[in-house]
């Protein structure tokens, strides 16, 4: 991949509350045109991260570039070229679909088409539905279209899918993707794994404060300590001498007479070819790959 | 890497302020207008109040306690003053504090507009409907009860207008001490009822006790109510009361700066 430029960077970034470190240290860079994704769980810091990149929040120690401008020092600037989607925002009740979305646009210099984006996220058939009266779904797709509604540079986006049915979830993705493909870089808040393996072209993992990974999402999977896990009932009982010394096994369980073993590809060869030499069949054959769950909770556990 | 620096950064970042302010003032009238319990009790109620209270024959009568005046021109002052109660410290702190707690305002801060553009806006309007409720009740005055219009009229309309910033002023103070929308309207009730009882509502101040008319002078609404019985009555309202608003309003605003929270 072509390193782009680095059009948000967060460098040592440090902020407590209360004395009690909530960011601890932050740093990565998101390139011009990527989606990067902030992985953690909850309480780890994701959402005062990304405030501090939307000038919210002034950090307490570390730097914070925002297309080389200062998010609170330049404030007027940055907000021209950002746009936010924030978690638990919501809007005056009884302002309808239409008027935020026109309000919203009045903003900026160069804003997007209301209506095309009010279309492409299904909103046209609310115009006119108060704040109040909107599902949490379509509460949701609005403060994604104020979000792009100033056509951004960058967008910010903290938890998009919360709150939405599958496939809303599913069209908000291809929608994020389509507004990549147009340029615009995308910081991606969550903590839905299926969300950054589907999405983020890279990420960071969060905990406690400290990015304890950074990584394309098959790279975090493929660091993670067991990517393969294979488990089959044995049409006779296995013994541990039979089994031997497996290549690239990590671990070997026994569920009653069921075996799991975790490791590599060649581990899982070994164990079919074990097999056909001693003519047993293996019962509910069953080989997994990793998925960024396991890698998530390898990281974060690590980091205890 | 701040080669990155982009074109656009450096192109004017806002739309034009003024317009983008203008499209903020519009929506906020038009929400305004969608308040119907705030705009009977900021513009209806104090009028009505006013004619019940005149179409009670001894209140139109002269009387040699009230220096020949009737009770119904001691009025039409309190209902001015009412609507700006409601205005000011019913209807606009729940709104306000509303604003912050939903998180409207910490949205709007992530704009090229600062929130403070909603906050002016919701006060300009509640001032506005105060100043169109007292020219309500002083019309209604007038044409039903013969009551006469300011014979001051300069004076009158200044009264006026310092009685509506330190109502202002105190509503903004209550958003900035309460903490939720549930919290001010609990305040307010309070600070409301105290306000209203110093405007006279209950007894005009012209007729409380000599004590109590001293104390009530030095709260903004005792004052208010007797620079604008003045004024109506011809004369200029004098340094005292003009002072002892404009001083009210002064630290109340100054204290509602300091302690307003944004989130």
């Amino acid at each position: 991949m072509l390193v782009g430029m680095a059009i948000i960077e967060v460098d040592g970034v440090r902020k407590s509350y209360a004395g009690r470190p909530v960011v601890d240290g932050v740093s990565f860079a998101v390139d011009e045109g990527e989606i990067f994704g902030i992985l953690g769980p909850n309480g780890a810091g994701k959402t005062t991260t990304v405030e501090c990149v939307e000038g919210l929040r002034i950090p307490d120690a570390g730097r914070v570039r925002v297309a080389g401008l200062d998010p609170v020092a330049d404030h007027d600037r940055v907000t021209g070229l950002l746009g936010a989607q924030l978690q638990e925002s919501e809007l005056q009740p009884k302002l309808t679909v239409a008027e935020a979305l026109e309000l919203y646009s009045a903003f900026y210099p160069d804003p997007a088409d209301w209506r095309e984006l009010a279309e492409r996220l299904g909103l046209h058939t609310v115009y006119g539905t108060r704040f109040a009266k909107l599902s949490g779904g379509q509460k949701q797709r609005l403060s994604i279209a104020l979000a792009l509604v100033g056509g951004p540079r960058v967008v910010v986006l903290d938890e998009l899918t919360t709150g939405l049915d599958p496939r809303a979830r599913r069209d908000t993705w291809k929608l994020i993707e389509d507004v990549r493909d147009s340029g615009v870089t995308v910081l991606l808040v969550t903590h839905f794994m299926e969300e950054a393996r589907q999405l983020c072209d890279r990420i960071a993992v969060i905990d406690k404060g400290k990015v304890v990974a950074l990584d394309t999402p098959s790279g975090l999977i493929g660091s993670s300590g067991s990517s393969t896990v294979i488990s089959f009932t044995p049409s006779r009982p296995l013994t541990d001498t039979e089994l031997g010394q497996l290549p690239g096994a990590a671990s070997l369980e026994r569920e009653g007479d069921r075996i799991v073993i975790s490791g590599t590809d060649e581990t899982v060869n070994a164990v079919i070819s074990l097999l056909a030499r001693h003519r047993i069949t293996a019962h509910r054959l069953r080989v997994s790959e990793a998925t960024l769950d396991d890698a998530f909770l390898d990281l974060t556990e690590q980091a205890v | 890497m701040t080669t990155a620096n982009p074109a656009p950064a450096t192109a004017p970042a806002t739309a034009s302020a003024a317009s983008a302010h203008r499209a903020v003032l519009r929506s906020e009238i038009r929400l305004f207008l969608r308040e119907p319990g705030s705009l009977f009790w900021i513009m209806v109620f104090p009028t009505v109040l006013l004619t019940i209270l005149g179409l009670i024959p001894s209140f139109r009568e002269h009387t040699d306690e009230l220096a020949g005046r009737r009770v119904i021109d001691l009025y039409v002052p309190v209902a001015v003053l009412l609507g700006m109660i409601m205005a000011g410290l019913q209807a606009m702190p729940p709104v306000l504090t509303g604003y912050r707690e939903r998180g409207i305002l910490r949205r709007m801060s992530t704009t090229p507009v600062r929130p403070s553009a909603l906050l002016t806006a919701q006060i300009a309007l509640h001032g506005v409907a105060a100043l169109g409720s007292a020219a309500l009740a002083m019309a209604v005055g007038r044409i039903g009860f013969g009551v006469a219009l300011p014979g001051q009229p300069l004076g009158y309309a200044l009264a006026l207008l310092l009685a509506v910033a330190s109502v202002l002023a105190l509503g903004s103070l209550l958003c900035a001490l309460a903490r939720t929308a549930k919290a001010s309207a609990a305040i307010s009730s309070v600070v409301y009822l105290l306000m209203m009882f110093t405007a006279g509502v209950w007894i005009p101040v012209q007729s409380m006790p000599d004590t109590l008319r001293t104390i009530v002078r030095f709260t903004p609404f005792g004052a208010a109510s007797e620079a604008l019985d003045r004024a109506a009555s011809g004369g200029w309202p004098g340094f005292a009361q003009l002072g002892v608003m404009a001083l009210w309003t002064a630290l109340v605003t100054f204290l509602a700066a300091r302690l307003f929270r944004w989130e």
